[in-house]
């Protein structure tokens, strides 16, 4: 039971410094809520998804912003609303945060201002992928040990007979 | 933040009563979510399958207008207003153009009210901010356990 507990506190305590920092919001714990035994792979599944979509986002944002011949604003802050949305819905607090900054500079044209809120938000996702990767690594853990005390008491119940 | 026709401020009470009703009822609806989003269509399709729901998902408005048109019907249309090839408001349009009468639910970013509000003008019953939560989809099933 102490390696579970331990594990346990691991892995709560490395949550709630994603929260502190405000990596994540309240959004990622509905995410972790959403989880259950028929979808035991969920939130890594989404975070996922979501890092594929920003990578492929990150890059339009790159490619438009480096046309020589003028940049399309229209099609940088498509992306970054689109990247505005979808790190509301996984809860990617900061990230988010930056996307609202970047729409901003978008409005205003300011092709300098984009370019900061581009290296912002690449980032942003960088330390925010390694974090939950991070975080995703201590959950078979504590699987593992799940299974094998589920195991020691189905021997034990076996020795009392 | 909600905005429809008749959306009431008694929304917490209206999901503590009638809410086992509301489940027991869900298996029977079919829905479409339509957005271009991935993580949003999944996050959605999870929420649904929670309320028991299975959820048909699109990427674009001219997809979900052609399988309307093709037929399939749909008692709930989950549509997203920024999307690719045929955005929300269009296909919201060309929906309630051919005689569609499902629910349909638009969710948004946090847009201006003009936006918003012509969002809804295209024929919308309701409109959300993203994300959808249990707790909007509890309302928008009491609103479908209502039209059905």
């Amino acid at each position: 039971m102490d390696v579970v507990s331990q594990l346990q506190r691991q892995f709560i305590d490395y949550s709630a410094s994603l929260h502190r920092e405000g990596f994540v919001d309240d959004q990622f714990t509905q995410l972790q809520k959403l989880q259950d035994e028929n979808s035991p792979d969920f939130v890594v599944e989404v975070a996922s998804l979501f890092f594929e979509d920003c990578e492929k986002l990150i890059n339009n944002m790159a490619r438009a912003l480096e046309q020589q011949q003028g940049v399309d604003f229209k099609q940088v802050d498509a992306s970054v609303h689109q990247l505005k949305g979808s790190s509301s819905s996984i809860g990617a607090m900061r990230v988010k945060n930056v996307c609202i900054n970047f729409r901003s500079f978008c409005e205003a044209q300011n092709r300098e201002g984009c370019l900061r809120c581009l290296q912002q938000v690449t980032h942003e996702y960088s330390l925010l992928k390694s974090k939950l990767q991070t975080l995703f690594r201590m959950q078979p853990s504590m699987m593992a040990v799940d299974c094998v005390l589920l195991s020691l008491v189905g021997l034990g119940n076996r020795s009392v007979v | 933040m909600v905005l429809g026709k008749g959306a009431s401020s008694s929304l917490s009470r209206k999901m503590v009563d009638g809410v086992e009703n509301m489940v027991s009822n869900c298996n029977d609806f079919t829905v479409l979510v339509v957005d271009d989003d991935p993580v949003i269509r999944k996050l959605h399709d999870m929420h649904l399958k929670k309320f028991g729901l299975r959820a048909q998902v699109v990427e674009n408005g001219k997809k979900a207008v052609d399988l309307c048109h093709f037929g399939t019907i749909f008692n709930l249309i989950l549509m997203d207003k920024e999307m690719p090839i045929m955005d929300g408001v269009e296909a919201t349009k060309e929906l309630r153009a051919m005689g569609v009468n499902s629910l349909i639910v638009g969710v948004t970013s946090r847009d201006s009210q003009y936006e918003t509000q012509t969002f809804m003008e295209a024929g919308l019953d309701f409109c959300f901010e993203k994300p959808l939560t249990a707790d909007k989809i509890s309302f928008i099933l009491q609103e479908l356990n209502k039209k059905n």
